[in-house]
């Protein structure tokens, strides 16, 4: 056992030592450029596999990419700290000061657990569930019991962007859980057979679909889909951007334009987003 | 050096925390209606009393279940239990705070839900919270007993003590020194943890009426909102880092009090 | 002849709870990681935003900030806790507020560290998002722990084995070399233990430090991602990242108590080596 562990180290140590030694070799002839993308976590894998297939072409390219929020991608875009940002919404009114490139298409939908009787609410059922009004699902259909409401973090885009659409503010919602990210709020709804959140329908499509135990509602009537995001037909839905603070040039517009191109989409598909390239 | 570090440190925080007060007095932390930050709301004393509530809850789960278990791998198993037992500690020292997290949200969270919704809660998170804790403190703890003289252990024993008055009226008072160490070792990583109780203790920022409330402890709350924050909420976040820079400030001074010399000379 | 038999009885009873609730623990994370492990997932790099491929830069890179951390904060440390036990008189203030800063720092939550991290080292030394800087600011983190261990390990030294070092003439260094390292040897490892088992499992310290990056990394000023962060972001934000998520885990997890084990019979070596107990 004594041997075991002091034999790993020594392998760690050694692959260590290699690892660092054999690549620079090889790069010492060429330069490397450095493409520094931060902002939304949302975004931000898709990005980073667009980074790799993008290093893959163009081998003296090295793009970093680092999540933080679609906050922190505005900020990191302005100070310069990033070449270019990532945010899972559309540029607001006080960031006229940057440029905005879309590069995929993204919907938000309610989610509740799949033994949950319920097939759909109203825009008023959800707006009453959401500010306390209706606290036990016999009334809107299902079962008697309490209702848990599933709330986003303040400052996430797919709040305000809830928000925004079922003209509410942060304090009149009356939540009993906040979530940060989309997956705790799966977790959180196929855990407890009486929870209702809101999530990316990407992120709950591709469970829904992976035996997760939840089910999308529909939202006015048209149905929770990636299909009907598409078809822009869904009334939830929210562009995924790249942003820069001035004309991009060099090899951030080559980035960006490969980004946005059709090359891109099986990428842009595995995350269960929608491209907009066709 | 490390004074140096925490100088650094509080310098950081305060620039940072002051912008705010240019515009917010510091009584509208405690007085605000509610924690809206974007809406200019800043109440953080529920956030507080959730800090608070968990850390002392797991304290009082984890010291005694820790000091047992050192005493149980030190003096109660047979030699070759105790190593394997000693093992599973360490092991469990090292495992990350997200994995006790995600266990929390997946396995444990559902199982109180059934008892009482919502599932993710003050409760919850005391138990993982003390889960995390144990290792630091068994762990300490044995180092400290195992640092007490062995002639202490012989001398009671030629005495005609039995195992347990000896362990509690001399092994644990010499000891004590380093159990206390161990147990501000604990209370610090419960005060300090921020991503397992993230995940399970439910964030919304109210005081708790029970142990099945939803509760956001400050660190959770820093955690959760810096990326997207800027402005006077990033401002009011770090003023929040301070309060709980404070708080520990207070905790060791007042253990500093309380701690006598080493009762060994 | 009663309360010996309770005080057993519930000392048992404690080590069955605590062994059963850990055992199912990890029972749960190797029963859904197991089957994701082989040689390549240890190896290659991760594919599909983690959900397929594995985690060998990932491994790489957190070695390396590991490494960096404790190759920091174990010597200034263990200067540290000499100091204040050896070279410092009991009552004095400085010893007094010297080791209150370290109880403070102990205290720090690790976001905190991880905002401090990444406007010290990251912006203000200017190292950016890179090992470097995540290896740093979890020096910093640790430095406590190590400390407080350390400086107890030396105190239960009883003074006789000084008092004894002196009367037979040995300057104060060899005494400290010779006797006392030895002897407080087991609360030196215990403390490198928990320390290492801190900083492998710290997350949110390295979020703003040494970043997202899941490329094998070419020098420490890369950004590199630690396997905690790669467990969040598989389990928090990427659909699907479940299975490999519990597959890293497990790996985290071997090496972590690999690397504990080794500490301890290393330790055990050292001191059956250098003194004999009385």
């Amino acid at each position: 056992m004594k041997k075991l562990g002091q034999l790993t180290i020594l392998i760690l140590i050694a692959a260590i030592v290699w690892g660092y030694f054999k690549p620079h070799s090889d790069q010492v002839a060429m330069s490397i450029e450095k493409l520094v993308l931060t902002g939304s976590s949302t975004v931000a894998p898709l990005v980073a596999e667009i980074g790799k297939r993008f290093e893959s072409l163009h081998p003296n390219v090295r793009v970093d990419v680092q999540t933080g929020g679609s906050s922190r991608g505005v900020t990191d875009t302005r100070t310069g700290l990033a070449n270019i940002g990532m945010i899972s919404r559309a540029l607001k009114k006080n960031e006229t000061d940057l440029l905005s490139f879309t590069i995929a298409l993204d919907g938000i939908s309610i989610i509740i657990n799949q033994s949950n009787p319920v097939s759909s609410l109203s825009k008023q059922q959800i707006i009453d569930i959401y500010t306390g009004k209706i606290i036990n699902w016999h009334d809107v259909g299902g079962n008697n019991a309490p209702i848990t409401v599933v709330n986003k973090a303040e400052g996430r885009s797919t709040l305000e962007l809830f928000l925004h659409h079922f003209e509410l503010t942060n304090t009149q919602v009356k939540p009993h859980v906040v979530i940060g990210d989309n997956q705790q709020g799966i977790k959180t709804v196929s855990g407890n057979p009486n929870a209702i959140a809101y999530v990316s329908i990407g992120a709950g499509e591709y469970e829904a679909e992976h035996n997760i135990p939840i089910k999308l509602l529909p939202l006015d009537g048209i149905g929770a889909s990636v299909s009907n995001v598409h078809n822009r037909s869904f009334p939830l839905s929210r562009p995924l951007n790249l942003i820069t603070s001035k004309q991009p040039g060099g090899i951030a517009k080559t980035f960006i334009e490969f980004a946005r191109s059709v090359q891109v989409n099986d990428l842009i598909e595995a995350q269960y987003f929608v491209p907009i390239a066709n | 050096m490390s004074a140096a570090v925490i100088l650094l440190i509080l310098i950081f925080l305060l620039n940072e925390s002051l912008s705010i007060f240019q515009h917010v007095s510091v009584s509208r932390f405690i007085n605000d209606a509610s924690w809206h930050p974007q809406q200019g709301l800043y109440n953080i004393t529920p956030m507080l009393s959730a800090t608070i509530l968990s850390t002392v809850g797991a304290l009082i789960l984890a010291t005694p279940l820790g000091i047992a278990s050192a005493l149980f791998s030190y003096f109660y198993a047979p030699k070759f239990l105790a190593t394997w037992y000693r093992r599973l500690i360490e092991l469990l020292a090292g495992i990350p705070s997200v994995v006790y997290g995600l266990w929390g949200l997946t396995t444990l969270a559902p199982l109180i839900a059934q008892l009482h919704p919502p599932g993710v809660s003050l409760l919850t998170a005391i138990l993982i919270l003390s889960l995390m804790v144990l290792p630091t403190v068994a762990l300490t703890v044995e180092a400290a007993i195992a640092a007490v003289p062995a002639s202490y252990l012989q001398g009671a024993m030629a005495l005609g003590l039995s195992r347990w008055t000896s362990i509690k009226c001399i092994i644990l008072p010499a000891a004590h020194s380093g159990i206390t160490s161990g147990i501000l070792l604990a209370t610090g990583r419960a005060i300090g943890e921020t991503m397992a109780v993230l995940m399970v203790a439910g964030n919304v920022v109210q005081h708790p009426h029970s142990l099945f409330d939803s509760v956001r402890t400050l660190t959770a709350n820093i955690a959760l909102e810096m990326a997207y924050a800027m402005g006077d909420h990033r401002a009011a976040l770090f003023v929040s880092g301070l309060v709980l820079m404070i708080m520990v400030l207070l905790l060791v001074f007042m253990a500093a009090f309380f701690k006598r010399k080493p009762a060994y000379v | 002849m009663s309360k010996i038999n309770f005080a057993t009885l519930l000392i048992w009873l404690v080590a069955i709870v605590i062994t059963t609730v850990f055992v199912f623990i990890l029972a749960e994370i190797i029963v859904y990681g197991l089957s994701g492990l082989s040689w390549s997932f240890l190896v290659e790099p991760p594919q599909n935003a983690g959900r397929s491929g594995g985690i060998g830069p990932i491994i790489i890179s957190t070695g390396l900030i590991l490494f960096v951390a404790i190759a920091t904060a174990a010597p200034l440390g263990l200067a540290t806790a000499v100091l204040l036990t050896e070279f410092t008189p009991q009552d004095s203030r400085f010893g007094f507020f010297v080791e209150r800063s370290i109880d403070i720092l102990a205290g720090i939550p690790s976001i905190v560290f991880g905002l401090f991290g990444n406007a010290f080292f990251c912006l203000y030394l200017g190292l950016g998002f890179s090992i470097l800087s995540g290896g740093l600011t979890l020096a910093c983190m640790v430095l406590p722990i190590l400390i407080r261990t350390a400086t107890e390990g030396f105190r239960a030294v009883p003074n006789d084995y000084r008092l004894a070092a002196s009367a037979l003439g040995l300057t104060r260094s060899a005494a400290l070399i010779h006797l006392l390292l030895p002897t407080a040897t087991p609360a030196l490892v215990a403390g490198l233990l928990l320390g290492i088992g801190r900083a492998g499992a710290e997350t949110a310290a390295l979020i703003f430090t040494s970043g997202y990056v899941d490329r094998m990394p070419d020098s420490l000023f890369d950004s590199g991602r630690a396997l905690s962060i790669h467990i969040y972001d598989l389990s928090m934000n990427v659909a699907g990242g479940d299975a490999n998520a519990n597959s890293t885990a497990l790996v985290l997890i071997i090496i972590l108590f690999l690397i504990n084990s080794t500490s301890i019979s290393l330790a055990n070596q050292w001191m059956h080596k250098r003194v004999i107990s009385s």
